[in-house]
């Protein structure tokens, strides 16, 4: 998948756990909590959500990558990832 | 036959407007199952039906509100006869009654003669209190007699009335949410007012929990894996079983012990507020089956799919704010429950264990208490129970 594409994704993801955030206002190097409210329950969705639509399996412990748009994106755009 | 009332889905509420039914006339509905789905001030919550049968016939429209107890549908048993209500202590109406008046009490009633009014002492007094007219209250006693237990359902009812009003007229989401605040504030209110609060807090020693949590989620697929809330609801729940008169009710003047233990799980909304339905038999989950069910839950309530029995059913309320960052939570007991337990933010800190000084995670719990039913020594109890739970975080 190209970089625009899993942006989409991760945005389709995020409105899935919050159909409030506007993407155009998404600021992607702010943490998705600051300007979402996304809490551990609505972090934990969004990771499932990204599993569902990419096929991929997210270690816990890399979970940290996956708070902003921009790491969500560097992280799943590395080589291996999908 | 059996009857579906408008049921009672909260400490607070008197009133309901039923926005669409699910089945029609004719159709076969099973207990347990979705019937209506009904508006109240904290959102759209679906009703089940509390018999199995046929709906014989439906009595109110979509748009209409109806106090609690009013029969909504007839339900055809294929079987015996037998009169089935939603619990709720409101008696069943008659007839379906539209509100549309500011004083709610009994809009069918006849009027009655304030100079033959049936009322006892105590029941005059509390009117009084409470700002009620007696002589538009209708009085279950005997021969009518007016009881303490109606005048505060008139009380109750009249608050209810008057912060449910905007939603009378499709409110906006600015009004639901303005409903909402108001249903919390009288019930925080009455809380406060009625309920002699006590607090407690203990520091718990988190990382035998969160070293077994790290590495059973390493070894789980990501959709099986658990957060360590789900660890402090079940830590909570199994502690109730030692101190039992913690998940209860306070009715009127007596307690009732619950025998089933249904965590109220207080859950913010996006679009501001907060519930806390109830995540059924907590205590008897595993922790998959509760984490599984506490997704479900915070899903449908931050969608307002919330079911009625989740709304009623609540023996006590557990809230963190931890990741807020707060480190201790002093709650509000949600009435008629009769305690609140918290949790804060996981800091680290320094701890001793066997005379050395270590770095632990660590976190506040707290309890708030209804000193009526239970007492420092106890609540402490419980929160002990929940520490030593938590420091076997494989038996949760």
């Amino acid at each position: 998948m190209t970089s625009d594409e899993i942006r989409s994704t991760v945005i389709e993801a995020l409105c899935q756990v919050a159909p409030e955030a506007d993407p155009a206002q998404l600021r992607s190097n702010i943490s998705f909590r600051s300007q979402l409210d996304i809490d551990s329950m609505d972090f934990l969705r969004f990771v499932l959500a990204l599993h569902e639509k990419l096929g991929i399996d997210i270690p816990e412990k890399d979970y940290p990558r996956l708070t902003t748009l921009d790491g969500c994106i560097t992280y799943l755009t590395r080589p291996g990832s999908s | 036959m059996a009857e579906f009332v408008m049921p009672k889905l909260g400490a607070d509420m008197e009133f309901g407007t039923l926005v669409v039914w699910r089945k029609q006339p004719g159709q076969m509905i099973h207990r347990g199952e979705i019937l209506a789905e009904v508006e109240t001030a904290k959102g759209v919550i679906e009703a089940e039906a509390f018999a199995s049968g046929t709906i014989e016939r439906l009595l109110t429209q979509p748009g209409e509100k109806v106090p609690i107890g009013t029969v909504m549908a007839v339900i055809r048993d294929n079987g015996a006869a037998a009169a089935v209500t939603a619990p709720g202590p409101t008696p069943v109406r008659p007839e379906p009654t539209v509100v549309a008046t500011a004083i709610p009490a009994a809009p069918s009633s006849p009027p009655v003669d304030q100079t033959r009014l049936r009322i006892s002492p105590a029941a005059r007094r509390l009117a009084q209190e409470r700002g009620v007219d007696p002589a538009s209250v209708k009085g279950t006693g005997r021969g009518g007699a007016i009881m303490s237990e109606d005048i505060e359902r008139a009380a109750a009812a009249k608050a209810a009335l008057a912060v449910t009003a905007p939603l009378v007229a499709a409110p906006s989401t600015a009004d639901k949410a303005a409903a909402m605040r108001q249903v919390i504030a009288a019930a925080m209110a009455r809380s406060k007012r009625e309920i002699p609060h006590y607090y407690l807090s203990t520091t718990i020693d988190m990382h035998r929990a969160l070293n077994w949590l790290e590495q059973e989620n390493a070894r789980r697929p990501i959709t099986n894996r658990l957060l360590y809330g789900a660890l402090l609801l079940k830590a909570a729940a199994l502690a109730l079983r030692e101190v039992p008169e913690l998940n209860a009710v306070w009715q009127r003047d007596h307690v009732e012990l619950k025998p089933a233990v249904h965590v109220g799980v207080a859950i913010s909304l996006r679009q501001g507020g907060l519930v806390a339905p109830a995540l059924h038999d907590t205590d008897r989950l595993t922790l998959d089956e509760l984490m599984k069910n506490l997704l479900d839950l915070v899903s449908r309530a931050r969608s307002g799919r919330l079911r009625g029995s989740e709304m009623s059913d609540p023996t006590i309320t557990v809230t963190s704010l931890g990741e807020q960052g707060v480190e201790a939570v002093f709650g509000v007991i949600y009435p008629p429950q009769v305690a609140l337990v918290g949790f804060g933010k996981i800091v680290e800190r320094p701890w001793s264990v066997e005379g050395e000084i270590v770095s632990r995670p660590v976190i506040t719990a707290t309890l708030s208490a209804d000193h009526r039913v239970s007492d420092g020594h106890r609540g402490a109890i419980f929160l002990a129970a929940v520490d030593r739970l938590l420091q076997e975080p494989e038996k949760l």
